[in-house]
């Protein structure tokens, strides 16, 4: 199933995948992040495969680590193929900058609150997404408390004994 | 007449949210034309938290976000950085695990019932689960000393060996549990105002289901084979003989007759297990990695060495990512942990089933019936704990 996809990805999107690895018995793909509309669409499509469980999104943010040069997020999308029970990711890197990519709720409508999370939690835009609000936090909070760059300690609203540099605390 | 919506602001605190739960519904009469569940009322961060510390003590982490499922949320984190590390369990290990963690689903299942009944307006029931309850919580508190928050399952075993009692406990449900199943079906199953309250009500197509992500009874109440302990089996579930209960309708009835099914199922899951428990040791021996257990710690100079580095800056573990998913009583319960390289982890995503399943509520009760969003948001099972985390 392994060869499979990784066949199928490289035969009909050779130009748009980076890197493929293998961790673990677990079979990533990293591709370019204008692909993936196109790449998850087609799976979706595709009999062969039966790729039709998208089980997850979630994101990492690599600041500070030698994987930022390929972009500080990652999306990492965790799909599953029932018929054949074999599951692997695509993940995609970001920029620092304005971290956009394509909303996969056209395809599947279970990743609207996969995605909602991602912008509350990490802040990375969805674009054609239906309804990209806050999910878990309250609306009017500044931030997204995932970033490595977001303290554990800081609080909102910000009270007084940490209002100009939060604790430091350590693990 | 000139007829307009209404906008009605179900919960936080209503009774029937299972916690703090709002839903924003907008009605027509008594239909409902828009629903918006409206969430992150008990957002605790778990996940940050869990990025600061270190992979061994961020295991009481886990217990807080499914509290119906402690085992479970110890066993799926444990497993995920088991699977990080290469480390791998005695067949003792694996077996007590299977045993709570089949423990934990009827304790879930159970507090389900109770409280779906209660909504439905069946009082009694919940009094009996509660009652039920405490025989389970008691294999908990022989084994970790805690009831609920037990934090018994670790990276690489056990906290320690089972209780000499374990078998007596264990068999002492199994021997009572089956009656009890009876009892509550006697109530419920054929009893006609259930039946109205739940049968074609929340109805959602296998298309939809999958479509929407949705996992466990949810997704195979409308008849989708999908289990993770069959299709991607952990922690030696490829040794017990087992069925998937399916259901054909997709509604609120067929999520209980499931859950009944499955409990049915976690017996005798449990009965193997129990017969058939091998010996060994309770801890595997991976110095470094996986505490020595206490014996040693206390007469062996290594071992108490190992035993305050690991507590101390903990373990450094190879850089990637692993996702581990596990059976939770309301479904697939994953663990994405993406690790840098140093003793913490970079990453821990937890993929939260009551999360997912919960997004489908709009579909559940939009176009139906006003008074059977009570019912809908109790057939999928949902724990705030997890779904805001």
């Amino acid at each position: 199933m392994r060869e499979k996809v990784s066949k199928f990805l490289h035969s009909n999107f050779g130009d748009w995948i980076i890197s493929e690895e293998t961790f673990r018995d677990q079979q990533s793909i990293f591709i370019k992040p204008e692909a993936l509309s196109p790449i998850c669409r087609s799976l979706l499509e595709d009999e062969t495969l039966g790729i039709r469980f998208l089980s997850d999104i979630t994101s990492v943010d690599w600041l500070g680590h030698a994987r930022e040069k390929d972009g500080r997020f990652e999306v990492v999308y965790n799909l599953y193929s029932l018929k054949y029970k074999y599951r692997f990711f695509l993940k995609v890197h970001l920029p620092a900058d304005n971290p956009q990519i394509d909303s996969l709720t056209p395809l599947w409508e279970g990743a609207n609150w996969m995605e909602r999370e991602v912008w509350d939690m990490m802040g990375i835009t969805f674009i054609g997404h239906p309804d990209l609000t806050r999910i878990l936090n309250p609306e009017d909070m500044e931030g997204h408390p995932l970033r490595r760059d977001y303290s554990l300690t800081w609080e909102q609203p910000q009270f007084t004994w940490n209002k100009d540099r939060p604790p430091e605390i350590k693990g | 007449m000139a007829t307009e919506t209404m906008h009605i602001n179900m919960g936080p605190q209503h009774p029937s949210t299972h916690g703090v739960l709002r839903v924003e519904l907008d009605v027509d009469g008594e239909t409902v034309v828009r629903a918006r569940p409206v969430i992150g009322y008990l957002h605790t961060g778990i996940e940050k938290t869990m990025e600061s510390k270190l992979y061994y003590k961020a295991i009481p982490c886990t217990d807080r976000m499914d509290y119906l499922n402690p085992m479970g949320n110890n066993l799926g984190y444990s497993l995920a950085i088991e699977k990080l590390m290469g480390i791998e369990v005695p067949d003792r290990v694996k077996w007590v695990r299977v045993i709570l963690a089949e423990l934990t689903r009827l304790n879930s299942h159970i507090v389900w019932l109770g409280t779906h009944a209660l909504d439905l307006g069946a009082m009694s029931m919940l009094l009996y689960t509660f009652r039920e309850r405490e025989s389970i919580l008691d294999v908990y508190e022989a084994c970790s000393g805690q009831r609920m928050m037990s934090s018994y399952i670790r990276i690489g075993g056990l906290a320690h060996d089972i209780p000499r009692d374990f078998d007596k406990v264990v068999k002492r449900i199994l021997d009572e549990f089956p009656d009890k199943l009876q009892d509550y079906e006697a109530l419920l199953t054929d009893n006609e105002i259930f039946i109205n309250r739940t049968k074609g009500v929340a109805v959602i197509s296998a298309e939809e289901a999958i479509n929407l992500s949705l996992t466990g009874p949810m997704l195979r109440g409308c008849g989708v084979n999908y289990d993770v302990r069959k299709a991607e089996p952990y922690s030696g579930y490829e040794n017990f003989d087992f069925d998937i209960p399916l259901g054909k309708n997709g509604d609120a009835y067929d999520r209980y007759l499931i859950r009944l099914a499955e409990m049915r199922q976690s017996l005798r899951i449990v009965r193997q297990a129990i017969d058939g428990m091998p010996e060994g040791p309770y801890r595997a021996r991976v110095p470094g990695v996986v505490l020595p257990p206490k014996e040693d710690v206390l007469h062996k100079m290594e071992s108490m060495i190992f035993h305050f580095k690991i507590i101390t800056e903990g373990f450094k573990a190879p850089q990637g990512a692993v996702y581990q998913a596990i059976e939770s009583p309301k479904g697939e319960l994953g663990f994405y942990i993406s690790s840098d390289g140093s003793n913490k982890p970079n990453r821990v995503r937890v993929r939260p089933p009551a999360f997912i399943n919960l997004g489908s509520l709009p579909s559940l009760v939009e176009g139906r019936l006003f008074s059977d969003v009570v019912c809908a948001i109790g057939s999928i099972d949902i724990i705030l704990g997890e779904v805001d985390r």
